[in-house]
């Protein structure tokens, strides 16, 4: 395993009396490429702020290789930050802008020259050197910002939604690019982001925040199959969230019925909330399922339907290929690893519900976007 | 139809230009190149000038140093502004421009008051038992005048670029290794650079044309070159000579601008420090 870089301690942050950082204790690893994924207001701009320097948290400690490093100002910090919106400097060319921290550190002429056209070549923006800023498209700003943060060789950099002001088309090019160069690099990458596929695409790591807590660690591919509340079940991909009871282990009952599933160590008949992920819903013939529903809507989405059954008043939303007429009659069967209980929480009756569903559900959650400062 | 309503609502300002500045500008270009007794057109007034060579130079040189005055007093204060919460900065900016409301011949006077051989300074040092220094009519306090009068100027232009710098590329260069010094030099400076050459422009083109603060505040040796055109058209009464002065200063006031607007946009073009 490589061995830990960063430790934040109790972080808590606090603005006018409002708690914007409720007690973070959080490591990041040498080589990590770590995503702090959140709505905007969770806290996750303002943690990379603290990490940078530019914010003092209220209390807690931030400790790099082991040492407290609260009262280290950014320029003495071994930590470079892309900034949302770059933040390149207007007077300077793309030239400037990247030996800008090699001029400080007052590097040798051929030696800067040499590190940024080395740097030039890994953003794929060879020749531009004498380019204005304000002559490039924003993914070429976004290289140049990159470019800048990397050529001073840092142990850490920081991210703060950088591809947030880029189209989509863009954004997942550089995804594979921004992946590609924290590999060729080996530097650790901190990378703050709202947009759940970016986050779980890129890191080896994700931190799933809100209302300034840690709400869930992990791998993406288990933050994804085994969310720890329905925030995080609702916040990553799409969740059915049904209210049931822990009958014993590995038995849950919901909708009066019960079900096999894969959880265990409950107390008996514990609350629980229970997630189905729409794309592990298969539809059979009504007789032979455990749930009938009606069909109320059908999306078509490109890659699949989104389609809404109302299985007794409760709706849920399940993503097919398999194409059901409005007001069908049809019948699901759920498998036990279809199955995920959670324990309640603060969020438990918040989300996963798609009673109020319109075709606009996705972008809901896009929109709030990159305005958190 | 929309370019008649546009050419309606400047109409006001053109003809306002047409009939006092453009009229009279024509009328000092014909003075200025007419004989003074016949006139029948002679370039005999811009040969004269060379005579006034000498006052013309320490019109420019006093003006000059006045505006690097303003610029090294001003630049603290407009970056001091700039950096309050913005209720603060109102009320700083409305502090700034309140001598700016008072009549620009009182405010020089009331220095004539002040530094006068028997004025308020001197009898606050001859109470302290110290002899009158002699303050009114030197060079220093045709500066003090010029400075005191057009150090708003300097200001205002200055805070309204500084204001505008992105904190966050202040926070990039610290992220990139600046200490606070290298953050100024390296970042605030440069970009502070269209204020520094507005500001400069403010001042010395004002400066080197004003006439009163120089009568009132200088002596006989720190007569300038608007003093020298007011005298020619009141009591030596040689107009000609006096337009064919204004029309010199004018080109010079232009070509400074011109200069140092060339200076402004070389700077822009990204030059590594």
């Amino acid at each position: 395993m490589s061995k830990e870089l960063i430790r934040l301690q109790d972080l808590t942050m606090e603005f006018d009396g409002e708690r914007i950082l409720d007690g973070i204790n959080l490591y990041f690893n040498d080589h990590e490429f770590l995503t702090l994924l959140g709505p905007s207001g969770c806290g996750k701009t303002t943690t990379l702020r603290i990490i940078g320097g530019f914010l003092t948290p209220t209390s807690g400690r931030v400790l790099f290789d082991g040492k407290c490093i609260n009262d280290v100002p950014p320029y003495q910090r071994q930590i470079n930050t892309v900034f949302q919106r770059y933040a390149l400097f207007p007077h300077l060319d793309v030239f400037g802008n990247i030996a800008f921290g090699l001029n400080v550190a007052k590097l040798p002429k051929a030696e800067i020259a040499q590190r940024v056209s080395e740097i030039l070549e890994v953003v794929g923006l060879q020749g531009f050197e004498h380019r204005r800023i304000d002559s490039l498209s924003g993914g070429q700003q976004q290289r140049v910002a990159i470019a800048r943060a990397l050529v001073n060789r840092p142990k850490v950099l920081l991210l703060d939604e950088p591809l947030a002001a880029l189209d989509l088309r863009l954004r997942k090019d550089m995804q594979n690019e921004l992946k590609r160069i924290q590999q060729a690099m080996g530097i650790t990458f901190i990378y703050v982001t709202h947009d759940q596929e970016e986050a779980l695409s890129m890191s080896d790591t994700v931190v799933v925040m809100d209302k300034g807590r840690i709400q869930q660690i992990g791998k993406p591919e288990d933050i994804y199959n085994e969310p720890k509340n329905a925030f995080v079940a609702d916040f990553i991909g799409e969740s059915n969230i049904l209210d049931g009871v822990m009958l014993e282990d590995y038995k849950v009952k919901f909708f009066g019925r019960t079900f096999k599933c894969l959880d265990a160590g409950f107390a008996p008949n514990e609350p629980v909330d229970v997630v189905i992920r729409p794309e592990d819903i298969d539809f059979v013939p009504p007789e032979e399922g455990h749930l009938t529903g009606t069909v109320t809507s059908v999306t078509f989405k490109g890659l699949n339907y989104d389609i809404i059954v109302d299985f007794k008043g409760f709706k849920w939303l399940i993503q097919t290929t398999d194409h059901q007429p409005e007001g069908a009659t049809v019948g699901i069967r759920l498998n036990p690893e279809d199955i995920h209980v959670m324990r309640k929480s603060e969020y438990s009756g918040m989300f996963g519900d798609y009673s109020s569903y319109s075709a606009e559900y996705d972008e809901l959650t896009e929109d709030a976007a990159d305005e958190e400062e | 139809m929309k370019k008649n309503k546009s050419l309606l609502l400047s109409g006001p300002y053109v003809l306002w230009m047409l009939v006092f500045t453009l009229i009279p500008l024509g009328v000092v270009g014909y003075y200025a190149l007419t004989d003074p007794s016949t006139g029948v057109f002679t370039w005999g007034n811009l040969r004269d000038l060379s005579l006034f060579l000498p006052t013309l130079g320490s019109s420019v040189w006093y003006s000059l140093v006045s505006a690097l005055i303003c610029l090294v007093l001003g630049y603290p204060v407009a970056y001091y502004i700039a950096h309050r919460p913005p209720v603060t900065q109102k009320i700083l900016y409305m502090l700034v421009m309140l001598p700016m409301c008072m009549s620009f011949l009182l405010r020089t006077l009331a220095w004539v008051g002040l530094l006068e051989s028997n004025g308020i300074i001197n009898q606050f040092l001859n109470l302290l038992g110290i002899p009158s220094l002699e303050l009114i009519g030197t060079p220093g306090a045709v500066i003090l005048g010029m400075v005191y009068n057009y150090l708003p100027y300097m200001v205002l232009p200055l805070y309204a670029i500084i204001v505008k710098i992105d904190n966050r590329l202040i926070e990039a260069a610290e992220d990139l290794g600046c200490t606070p010094v290298q953050v100024f030099s390296k970042v605030v400076l440069p970009l502070s650079m269209p204020g520094i050459l507005s500001g400069i422009t403010m001042v010395f083109v004002p400066a080197v044309s004003t006439f009163y603060i120089s009568q009132k505040l200088g002596g006989t040796d720190t007569m300038l070159i608007g003093d020298v055109i007011e005298r020619q058209f009141k009591s030596a009464g040689n107009p000609n000579l006096g337009a064919a002065l204004s029309l010199v200063l004018m080109l010079l006031v232009f070509i400074c601008t011109g200069i140092m607007n060339r200076f402004g946009s070389d700077e822009e073009g990204g030059v590594v420090v």
